[in-house]
């Protein structure tokens, strides 16, 4: 992995309130084009909100998220989209009576990709979804629909791609293959945030990661380093799963 | 052209023909006529609900308000009934327009808030305040432009424009991007679909449909009062029609009318004790067991409809 140095995505002191509760409270960070970047904290750390943050499906209530350079707090998702930024859902969310083949298909006609789009073919045989390509995204099984939420953002080709718990549920096998597909595309440039409780496959796929603790980030580096920092271990011990 | 967009031209061209040939041999015209603005209608529903999942409950809105349209455009402008109808439909779109905050609503808010809009414009068409301009409670009469024949040809038409824009969303990536709004409008923005814009559109087509039925209905009624073109019936029979039949899907509401308005016309009149429990028994039985329309007894066998 190669990442150059400019910084696709910087987030500063992001905010984001539900009722009184702070489910980010200042976070801040920055993702590089072609980096993978570790998003790890217990659960209700806020993660996926971060995500939903910067994917424009909720305006935030303070600080500020740069695109290229660009402020774009509370631009809509799909404008994000046609920008280069898409995500997986943490429960994959497929256009469920729709059939595989016409769930991407929206994606490859409305996702405005930049330069050649993606070829369906090529993104089914990639994703092992050929097979079910012309079944009901229903009829899928969870780590089907995963691959699928994966396909549809691909098809609009990002710059910035985050996944949330995308691995969650792989088996081993499975999970190797998914690392290798996440690293080709970090070497192609896309800059990558992945949320993922499982420390083997966040340690063989990130290059830095950010620990974060209600809705703060509580280290940022090598995962390596991490799990020697007494805070990083009291948090993760303290919290209701151990990763 | 693949084969099943063969099959659905055949089958609307079947339809056309049909309700064109009708009236030579079937004397009662009203009754046809009847049956061409529900088909209308149906559909209409099927553009909004079946497309993007709203239930327009108060869809006489927009029929009446194209049925007042076409009212004024000829009491106070002389103008041709063909030109009154298209100014129905545009009123049906500026209604449409009004009404799009609504589609800010989910599920049972849009459907009620959408069923007082149309309250509300029945109430505002007919008061007697306005009696210079729409005759208020006391009704219209437009003996000038009175000539059931044309006006029977017009709603043809407008079924036909109706059925291409049915065949449209069902054919074209436009359609299969509302199709993807309706099942997640977060997915769908994350398909790069401009989610707002795409429910306003659908909206305003199945305005559009509405305002241009109702700007015909009052060619072919020419008498008629507030309480004829703003009456609920209207929305309620097209939504159950088109959720009969099936929606999003282009033969569905077509058999649900020609079946439930069928019926609703033979037991109706013959025996009018039996019909309500008939009827009721009979949409009991299809929200019960069919919850996805008479089509689905087709499309679970691995039949594709059209
Ligand atoms: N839409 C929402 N409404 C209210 N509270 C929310 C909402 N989304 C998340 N939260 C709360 O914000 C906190 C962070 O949630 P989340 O970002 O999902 O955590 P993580 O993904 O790290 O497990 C949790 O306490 C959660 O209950
Ligand atoms: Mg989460």
């Amino acid at each position: 992995m190669s990442p150059d140095s400019a910084p696709i995505l910087n987030v500063s002191k992001l905010v984001k309130r539900f009722g009184g509760f702070h489910a980010l409270d200042g976070l801040s960070f920055h993702v590089l084009s072609g980096e993978i970047l570790g998003l790890v904290g217990p659960n209700g750390s806020g993660k996926t909100t971060a995500i939903n943050v910067i994917s424009g499906l909720y305006a935030p209530d303070g600080g500020e998220v740069v695109l290229d350079g660009v402020s774009i707090g509370g631009v809509a998702s799909h404008k994000l989209v046609h920008r280069g930024v898409n995500r997986t859902f943490q429960v994959p969310k497929p256009f469920l009576s729709l059939t595989v083949r016409q769930n991407i298909e929206v994606a490859l006609a409305y996702g405005r990709a930049v330069g050649t789009p993606p070829e369906m073919a090529a993104l089914l045989e990639q994703y092992r979804l050929t097979e079910v390509a012309d079944r009901p995204a229903a009829d899928l099984n969870n780590a089907q629909q995963k691959m699928l939420d994966l396909v549809r953002a691909l098809a609009t080709r990002p710059r910035l791609l985050l996944l949330d718990e995308l691995a969650a549920g792989l088996n081993p096998t499975e999970l190797d293959w998914i690392a290798g597909h996440i690293k080709a595309l970090a070497q192609s440039g896309t800059a990558i945030i992945v949320v993922e409780h499982l420390m083997g496959f966040i340690e063989q796929i990130t290059d830095r990661v950010i620990v974060m603790n209600a809705g703060k980030e509580i280290f940022e580096g090598k995962l390596a380093v991490a799990v020697r920092v007494p805070q990083v271990i009291e948090v993760f011990l303290g919290g209701e799963h151990a990763a | 052209m693949p084969s099943s967009f063969k099959h659905t031209l055949f089958i609307v061209l079947l339809l056309l023909a049909v309700f064109a040939v009708l009236p030579g041999v079937y004397q009662n015209h009203l009754l046809l006529f009847n049956f061409v603005i529900f088909l209308i209608l149906a559909q209409g529903v099927n553009i909004i609900y079946g497309f993007t999942g709203y239930l327009p409950f108060g869809y006489v809105g927009f029929f009446g308000a194209g049925a007042y349209g076409f009212a004024i455009m000829v009491m106070h402008f002389q103008a041709p009934a063909a030109l009154a109808v298209i100014v129905g439909g545009l009123v049906g779109v500026a209604l449409g327009l009004l009404l799009t905050p609504l589609l800010r609503l989910s599920g049972a808010y849009f459907a009620i808030a959408n069923l007082a809009a149309s309250l509300a414009v029945l109430h505002f068409v007919a008061n007697p305040a306005l009696e210079n301009i729409t005759r208020g409670p006391y009704g219209v009469s437009l003996t000038g432009t009175f000539n059931p024949t044309l006006a029977y040809a017009a709603a043809l038409v407008v079924l036909a424009l109706t059925l291409g824009a049915v065949v449209y969303l069902k054919n074209s990536r436009f359609g299969l991007a509302l199709q993807a709004v309706r099942e997640d409008a977060v997915s769908a923005s994350m398909a790069g679909v401009d989610v707002v814009r795409m429910r306003v559109i659908a909206w305003l087509a199945s305005a559009l449909v509405a305002g241009l039925a109702g700007g015909v209905y009052a060619w072919y009624l020419s008498v008629f009062y507030p309480d004829n073109v703003f009456s609920g019936d209207f929305s309620i029979f097209a939504i159950v029609f088109a959720l009969f039949g099936g929606v999003a899907t282009i033969c569905g509401p077509i058999v649900g009318v020609i079946i439930l308005y069928g019926i609703y016309n033979l037991i109706g009149f013959t025996t009018p004790q039996y019909f309500q429990l008939i009827y009721g028994l009979l949409i009991m039985g299809l929200v019960l067991f069919l919850p996805a329309g008479l089509v689905s007894l087709a499309t679970r066998r691995g039949w594709h409809v059209p």
